[in-house]
C-alpha cells in the first residue's frame, strides 16, 4: 500500500509502543492482536527502527499481512492486518 | 521397447517416495522450538538469552531454556536464604550473585558501577527491565529447567529458587532431548 493509503486506513486498534526498545513493541503487538478480529487493521506506533523489519517477520510467520509502515515525527507507524 | 519409459516412471515413483519419507521424518524431528543452554550468569548474557526467548515466545517459537552452572544464580531469589548447607555451599552462597537484579557485567563491571549505568540507560531507552523480561517470559510461557546436578554441586536449595510459573528440575539428558527436536539451538 502507498503511504497515502496507509494514512487513511481505518484501523480498528492502535498500539503505542513508543515508550519500549526491542522486543517491547513486538510483545506489544502480539497481546494486542488477540484483540481484534480476522481482517481488521492494527497500527503499532514505535521509535525502535528494529520493530520496522521484526513487524514484517512477524507477520509472514504468523500469516498476518503486512501493509507498510509510514514514518512520523520521530517515530513511525506499522500497519498489519490479522489473518 | 515399449516398456522402458513405464518401468522408468515405476523407479521414478520408487524414489520419490523414499525421498517423501525422509522428508516426513526431518519434519516431524524438527519442531519449531528453541532451546538455549544458560551456563553464563553475566547480567549482559542473561539478558541477551531473555531477549532471544522472549522474540521467540512472541512469535509463537515454543522456548524451553535450560539453566546451569553460573547462570543459576539469576534464578535465586533475593531474600530466602537455604536451610542447611554445608560449610563450601554456604560460602557459595555467599560469593555468587542473589538474583538477576544482583548479577554482574561480563566486562566494565567496574565494582558494580556498570551494572547501575547500564540499568539508567535500559530504562532510559524503554528497555524492558529484567525483573520484566521474566514476567514476560512466565505470561509467554518460556520453560525454564533448571540442572539439578549444578543446583547440588553449588549447594543451592530448591526453596533459594525464585517464583516462576515454569520452572522444573532436569538433568543434561533432558536438555539433549529438547536440543534434539528443537530447530534452534544456543549455547549462551
Amino acid at each position: 500500500m502507498t503511504t497515502e493509503e496507509l494514512k487513511n486506513v481505518v484501523v480498528a486498534k492502535s498500539v503505542d509502543a513508543r515508550g519500549t526498545a526491542c522486543p517491547g513493541p513486538l510483545l506489544e503487538a502480539k497481546k494486542a492482536i488477540g484483540t481484534i478480529k480476522a481482517g481488521d487493521i492494527m497500527e503499532i506506533l514505535s521509535a525502535d527502527e528494529g520493530t520496522k523489519s521484526d513487524i514484517p517477520k512477524w507477520c509472514g510467520k504468523q500469516g498476518h499481512e503486512y501493509l507498510g509502515a509510514v514514518d512520523e515525527n520521530g517515530y513511525f507507524k506499522v500497519y498489519m492486518k490479522k489473518k | 521397447m515399449q516398456q522402458e519409459p513405464e518401468s522408468l516412471i515405476i523407479k521414478l515413483q520408487e524414489q520419490i517416495d523414499t525421498l517423501q519419507a525422509k522428508v516426513s521424518t526431518l519434519e516431524n524431528s524438527r519442531k519449531d522450538q528453541l532451546s538455549i543452554a544458560i551456563v553464563s550468569g553475566d547480567l549482559d548474557k542473561i539478558m541477551a538469552a531473555m531477549i532471544i526467548s522472549l522474540a521467540a515466545a512472541t512469535m509463537d517459537t515454543k522456548v524451553k531454556l535450560f539453566f546451569s552452572f553460573w547462570a543459576l544464580s539469576a534464578l535465586r531469589s533475593k531474600n530466602i536464604r537455604g536451610k542447611g548447607k554445608n560449610f563450601i555451599s554456604r560460602m557459595f552462597g555467599i560469593m555468587l550473585p542473589r538474583g538477576k537484579n544482583r548479577l554482574k557485567l561480563s566486562t566494565m563491571n567496574m565494582a558494580g558501577a556498570g551494572p547501575l549505568m547500564i540499568k539508567h540507560l535500559m530504562k532510559k531507552q524503554g528497555v524492558l527491565c529484567i525483573d520484566q523480561m521474566f514476567k514476560d517470559a512466565g505470561e509467554l510461557g518460556i520453560e525454564i529447567v533448571v540442572c539439578e546436578m549444578s543446583m547440588n554441586l553449588m549447594g543451592f536449595k530448591k526453596e533459594e529458587m525464585m517464583d516462576y510459573p515454569h520452572l522444573s528440575y532436569a538433568g543434561a539428558v533432558t536438555f539433549v532431548c529438547d536440543a534434539n527436536e528443537s530447530s534452534m539451538q544456543l549455547f549462551i
